[in-house]
């Protein structure tokens, strides 16, 4: 299941939602605003999406898990508009037969979120001033994460 | 063909808009947007290189053809997750 939400993500209920009569591990990420980028001091963040490419990318990249790993449930969650420092940006949870399993597919899955969803952020000085924040990588790009999903038509990385 | 180009986070900032209308020959690439943008907007070209295009939700190759009704949008590198 993936959703973008502009409420707190409720962590709770996603690791319910993915608890698996087969499987003996879940195992949660969260991705929390930190108040430091090297130097620079955060205040808080505004996250933006192009929402249905970035749900596209989201239903793409739990099918890839699925494909890839023995997984019970899935669960991909991105929140959107401001957060304080030290709340949940994202949340990832899986649900696996086995540990070893939960934890590379939870890996895998919040990696290729940060590579492939077309989500934006934001960042807040104490001084008012806010900057938007494009890394280096360009997005989309097929090395270091490779999945495969329905109609790409392959962007070079 | 007249296409509408989605704009996000710094592009938007830059271009003052968030959907720029760019006329196209019939047949033009993602390649040739590309180089209608940075043209009309030279303040946008430095992220533009760094940017991927978007057709109807997928990542597309420079090659990919464009066709009239299309949803284009500009995805200069992201930071979610």
């Amino acid at each position: 299941m993936v959703r973008l939400t502009r409420e707190p993500i409720d962590i709770t209920a996603l690791t319910e939602a993915v608890r698996h009569p087969h499987c003996g591990a879940v195992v949660v990420f969260l991705g929390t605003v930190r108040d430091l980028t090297g130097d620079q001091v955060t205040v808080c963040l505004d996250y933006e999406a192009y929402a249905p490419m970035a749900e596209k990318k989201l239903a793409e990249i739990e099918a890839e898990v699925r494909r890839r790993w023995p997984v019970g449930e899935v669960g991909l969650v991105h929140r959107l508009g401001r957060l304080a420092v030290g709340e949940v940006s994202v949340a990832v949870a899986v649900s696996c037969p086995h540990r070893a399993e939960a934890f590379d597919a939870a890996r895998f899955a919040i990696d290729a979120v940060k590579h492939l969803v077309p989500i934006w952020k934001k960042e807040h000085g104490p001084d008012g001033s806010g900057e938007w924040v494009h890394p280096s990588a360009v997005p989309g790009g097929l090395g270091a994460v490779p999945v495969v999903g329905p109609g790409t038509s392959g962007s070079s990385a | 063909m007249l296409l509408r180009i989605l704009l996000f986070a710094a592009a938007r900032d830059r271009v003052g808009t968030d959907a720029l209308a760019v006329e196209l020959p019939s047949g033009a690439t993602v390649a040739d947007l590309r180089a209608a943008l940075a043209d009309r907007c030279p303040a946008l070209a430095p992220l533009l290189a760094r940017s991927a295009v978007a057709v109807n939700h997928d990542y597309a190759a420079d090659s990919r053809r464009l066709q009239p009704g299309d949803e284009v949008a500009l995805i200069p590198p992201v930071s979610g997750g």
